[in-house]
């Protein structure tokens, strides 16, 4: 269903859906409090695997704020240029103390636009020094073309050897604009040739390039594999771009897309599809029992969606100033019924399937 | 009956339950039907848009419903969606047209 684009954040319309209390409301009540679908715990229970809990750590996620130069339809986040979330650099120096003696093998960056943070070079600077395996930028392109001063960001992350997550809702203008914004598409495959332009993305290449697909609407991914080939195919024939591997990502139903589900009547259809195709098996590997999630102001969440709906974990440990991995790993995970949106058919998580 | 309509949405989740008054037959039909929609020599993708085609022709509410869903999770575009539905329409017409030269050849052997 077609609606008119919005163009402001949901904290900014002062649209009740601003409110994670409100979301959780919803999600909680209609179809889920008259028992006509299961809520996620009663779901999990069934298999005994009620209640959650965390593995072993192994990527730290860092929200460095929730300002964008884009406001997607489907943002979970409610990120955009009217958000003035911003992580500060003391908040970063604790984090970096967090990432100099932490066991997780990965440390995810991601906003907003986690670049038009002012001290975010500074932060990959300092956090490339740490060892970190693997150090992911999570970048939605444009914001590479958005301004002069972004500019060299391709040269940037090759510096530091930063793995570049992009999104790419589709190979396709229309679908991605649709989404995304008008004149994305154009923006993002300029930068993507510029990534690749760099050494990014290309088959042997060190310099990890990785897109993220969500699907543009009230629908589940298909298949990660058969998408990637899909989605490689044509950006290589139409536009000679590379990139290394496709995360098919389900869109949740939180915030901004929450908003969307309800306003185009979607809301309890999708919500079926999301039961329906509750799958055990990505249960067990769902990002939540392998991630801590850190707010720009530093409180720490089972995941960047429990960010979102305000849910912190649920430890003594509640902020990044008094971390302690072993006392954080001795939790149990805060669920609710956007939880279904991970545990759908091949499972989702920020690094795509899960079974 | 529960609805006061023939076609209703929700009775699409309820195919699975056709099973329970014959198990062995609705699980050899789910079996089959699963399989074929498997990748082989064509693709899944190109598979759903068959189904897609096929949904329109057979005019199956459900089937265009689930492979409307199908095919826009596989990431069909809505030109490719539109273009493999006129392959369906104009097989059905032509199917049609095509029995007019079977009334041509009446006409020719009764008409002086």
């Amino acid at each position: 269903m077609s609606l008119k684009k919005k163009t402001q954040s949901l904290h900014k319309r002062n649209d009740e859906l601003a409110n994670a209390n409100r979301q959780l409301e919803i999600l909680s009540n209609g179809i889920f409090k008259n028992g006509e679908l299961p809520t996620f715990a009663n779901k999990i229970k069934e298999t005994h695997q009620f209640p959650l809990r965390p593995k072993k750590l192994e990527i730290l996620q860092i929200n460095v704020g929730y300002m964008c130069n884009q406001v997607c339809e489907h943002c979970h986040v409610d990120a955009g240029p009217d958000r003035k979330e911003i992580m500060t650099r003391e908040t970063m120096m604790q984090c970096l103390e967090v990432i100099r003696k932490t066991e997780a093998h990965t440390l995810d960056l991601t906003g907003g636009a986690p670049e038009m943070n002012p001290d975010f070079r500074w932060l990959v600077e300092e956090a490339s020094k740490a060892g970190i395996k693997d150090f992911i930028v999570r970048s939605n392109l444009t914001i590479i073309r958005a301004n002069k001063k972004y500019y060299d960001l391709p040269e940037f992350f090759k510096k530091h050897n930063v793995h570049v997550v992009s999104s790419m809702p589709h190979w396709t203008r229309g679908k991605t604009d649709k989404q995304r914004g008008d004149g994305v598409f154009d923006k993002s495959i300029k930068a993507l040739q510029e990534l690749n332009a760099v050494g990014y993305g290309m088959p042997d290449s060190d310099l990890k390039l990785d897109l993220v697909y969500n699907p543009s609407g009230a629908f589940l991914p298909g298949d990660q594999a058969s998408m990637e080939s899909d989605f490689k195919k044509a950006l290589m024939e139409d536009f000679g771009i590379k990139f290394h591997n496709l995360f098919a990502i389900t869109n949740l139903p939180v915030s901004r897309f929450l908003d969307y589900l309800i306003a185009s009547e979607n809301y309890e259809d999708y919500m079926y599809q999301l039961v329906d195709a509750y799958n055990p098996a990505a249960v067990e590997n769902v990002m939540c029992t392998n991630t801590i999630s850190i707010s720009w102001d530093g409180w720490l969440y089972d995941c960047d969606f429990n960010q979102m709906l305000g849910l912190k974990v649920a430890s003594k440990v509640k902020h990044i100033s008094e971390y302690n991995e072993a006392l954080l790993n001795n939790r149990n995970i805060i669920i609710s019924q956007h939880c279904y949106g991970c545990t759908a058919g091949a499972g989702s998580s920020c690094q795509g399937v899960v079974a | 009956m529960a609805s006061n309509n023939y076609y209703d949405p929700k009775d699409l989740r309820k195919f699975g339950n056709i099973t329970e008054w014959s198990e062995e037959l609705g699980t050899k039909f789910f079996d089959y039907y699963g399989k074929v929609f498997e990748e082989g020599a064509l693709t899944a993708r190109e598979k759903a848009l068959i189904a897609l085609a096929v949904s329109h022709t057979e005019q199956c509410p459900y089937c265009i419903d689930a492979y409307t869903k199908d095919t826009l999770q596989r990431g069909v575009t809505k030109e490719e969606m539109m273009e493999a539905i006129h392959v369906g329409a104009a097989i059905k017409s032509g199917a049609t047209l095509v029995h007019g030269v079977m009334m041509m050849n009446k006409v020719n052997k009764l008409d002086m």
